[in-house]
């Protein structure tokens, strides 16, 4: 495989980067949304 | 795992780096994933019971991360083969985007988080069912049957009939013979799903020495197997109106597209072929029989969900 150019490399970083963020925001949601709900069943 | 695949998998110290997300989600098989997913939604849709809106996208999630999950460890250890196999070769692994050590790791992050994340916000026994699931696909289906047997499919098709048993699972806490049943009609009508496939990826199969039926019966036997194994679903399918849990409606439905489902596949019995079985028509009714066992499915299962719900 053969390396890429740098602005590919670092956009192609940019997107994971993003959609890493995206994944976590979205867990820490969940996660509240689950307690809330666990909460309200106690 | 033969000593060659380091060879056929060239990771470099830039392969992780240079991966774009989408080489990541590719390693969930996300178009395998839409059918799993269906099938766990329709389980947990017809399941007695109420199960919380967030708790039941919750359990969805952990279901289709935990077959994403098994996905990426199936093309860690399948990494071999689908470089040469013409239809795998472009996956992530194989192509060089992604080292095989970093999707196994992947795999199994996601594997355990969804396991974890199932028994904390829904209940242990859809836990304990999923991670079933998930060591059933690898150890079973993935190492030990793929590469020993032609009926790796037969008994592997075990592991894509758990979703509906789980979503059944996630609302009940429990397993009794209703998802038993969907289990069954799933597993039945996974070895003529994956066989019309294989009629016609023969070639492929043969050199990565993959024994599929197809390459080890020939493919005259191979689709009088899908004959025999359509013959037993159709009438499975009936089950849940039998058992008095769907209505007259889902029993039409599930007598109509099975009846299109045998046509396609007597089609495929009666294509032209030459001394060999092997087809003279570019196996087009084992592509027609395939892509409509999809759509047979999809169908079946929501025909199911709509009687529920509306009956």
């Amino acid at each position: 495989m053969q390396r890429l150019p740098v602005p590919e490399a670092e956009r192609r970083r940019r997107g994971r980067s993003w959609a890493i963020m995206i994944a976590l925001i979205g867990l820490c949601a969940l996660f509240y949304a689950i307690t809330i709900v666990k909460m309200a069943h106690l | 795992m033969s000593d060659a695949t380091s060879s056929l998998t060239p990771a470099t110290e830039a392969g992780v780096w240079e991966a774009d997300y989408r080489d990541w989600i590719a390693l969930l098989k996300p178009r395998v994933l839409t059918l799993v997913v269906f099938t766990g939604v329709i389980g947990l849709i017809v399941a007695p019971g109420h199960l919380h809106p967030v708790l039941a996208f919750t359990a969805i999630l952990c279901i289709t991360v935990a077959a994403g999950a098994c996905g990426a460890i199936n093309m860690w250890y399948d990494r071999d083969i689908d470089a040469i196999m013409r239809r795998t070769r472009k996956r992530p692994i194989p192509a060089g985007r992604i080292e095989p050590g970093a999707a196994l790791g992947f795999g199994i992050t996601l594997a355990v988080g969804s396991v974890i994340m199932m028994g904390l916000a829904v209940n242990i026994p859809a836990a304990l069912i999923l991670a079933l699931s998930i060591c059933f696909y690898v150890f079973i289906y993935t190492i030990w049957l793929k590469r020993r047997t032609p009926q790796n499919i037969v008994i592997g098709g075990a592991a894509g009939a758990f979703p509906p048993v789980i979503g059944w699972a996630a609302v009940t806490g429990t397993v009794d013979l209703v998802p038993l049943v969907l289990f069954g009609i799933v597993f039945i009508w996974t070895p003529p799903h994956f066989w019309s496939l294989a009629l016609w990826a023969n070639e492929d199969y043969r050199k990565a020495g993959v024994p599929m039926l197809p390459v080890v019966a020939g493919a005259r036997e191979t689709r009088r197997q899908i004959m025999l194994y359509t013959l037993v679903l159709v009438p499975l399918t009936l089950a849940p109106f039998f058992m008095g849990f769907s209505g007259f409606p889902y029993c039409v439905a599930a007598t109509v597209l099975g009846l299109v489902f045998l046509l396609r596949v007597y089609r495929v019995m009666a294509d032209k072929q030459d001394q060999d079985g092997c087809s003279l028509t570019g196996d087009a009714p084992a592509k027609g029989a395939f892509k409509y066992s999809i759509y047979y499915l999809f169908a079946l299962f929501a025909a199911l969900a709509l009687d529920r719900l509306v009956g």
